[in-house]
């Protein structure tokens, strides 16, 4: 079993301190973490394109994009740094995403003539294998269970 | 020439999220064989790179962009490397799911890149 002998890198920053930060990437967190960067990455590259390049075909909906991108890479930024102001902060976005992903979800379905161009949270996230209505979810009962 | 690479590559990532899966199953973490498959999937993703950007500058025209093609190339080579980095730190079942999960995303990653070149 050789990698089981692996020592453990240093955390993070805020892990090496001697305060008990709460370290949020471990275990469960890690595959959480990476999902959200994944979605991090996949939402502002998104964006980023389609607002520089086609902004005025779906103002609307690209607009919506990029405040989803702005969350998902701050609750990955939070994830990462730990600690339990940083965990509140999470937890916070978490719900805030959820409230987001519901919204605009039951926006596109409502009225879809206001959306010519899907956003990241469309349907549900239907276009992102419904990930983004389930992260939330996870994270936040992930985040409840880190506390200590 | 992209195609075929599309499919292995493909192939590739499944077994590889299968096997990973299947070690987080057994709450067993990655181990130096799953690290050897993690450099075979990436060195296929690698030369889907290389190819995908040779055919651009012949001249050939990506059905949504070159921009977004090359974007999801790079996308598709560093996804599996990065999740393994990640489970290097995490020496539970919580690694290896993450590489499995690290392999889905390409899979995903190469259905659309399989639309965006027009295939």
């Amino acid at each position: 079993m050789a990698g089981e002998t692996v020592v453990p890198r240093s955390t993070s920053e805020s892990g090496i301190q001697p305060a008990p930060a709460t370290r949020l990437v471990k275990g469960p967190g890690l595959l959480l973490v990476w999902l959200y960067g994944v979605m991090s990455v996949g939402a502002v590259s998104r964006s980023v394109y389609q607002i520089a390049t086609e902004y005025d075909r779906a103002p609307l909906a690209y607009s919506l994009s990029a405040i989803a991108a702005v969350v998902y890479a701050f609750i990955t930024y939070t994830l990462f740094r730990g600690g339990e102001r940083a965990r509140r902060a999470a937890l916070v976005c978490c719900a805030a995403e959820l409230v987001g992903v519901l919204t605009v979800g039951t926006w596109t379905l409502a009225d879809p003539s206001a959306f010519p161009d899907a956003t990241v949270w469309s349907d549900y996230g239907m276009g992102y294998l419904f990930i983004p209505v389930l992260l939330p979810v996870t994270g936040m009962l992930w985040l409840r269970r880190a506390r200590r | 020439m992209l195609d075929a690479l599309t499919v292995a590559v493909s192939a590739a990532a499944l077994a590889l999220a299968a096997w990973c899966g299947f070690a987080a199953f057994r709450d067993q973490p990655t181990k130096d064989w799953h690290f050897i498959g993690m450099a075979v999937v990436t060195l296929l993703a690698l030369v889907q790179l290389v190819i995908g950007v040779v055919q651009l500058a012949r001249g050939e025209k990506a059905d949504e962009g070159a921009t977004i093609f090359v974007a999801y190339l790079i996308g598709a080579f560093a996804a599996v490397p990065a999740a393994g980095f990640l489970s290097l730190a995490e020496r539970t079942r919580w690694g290896s799911a993450t590489v499995a999960a690290g392999a889905v995303v390409l899979a995903v990653l190469e259905v659309r890149l399989h639309d965006i070149w027009g295939g």
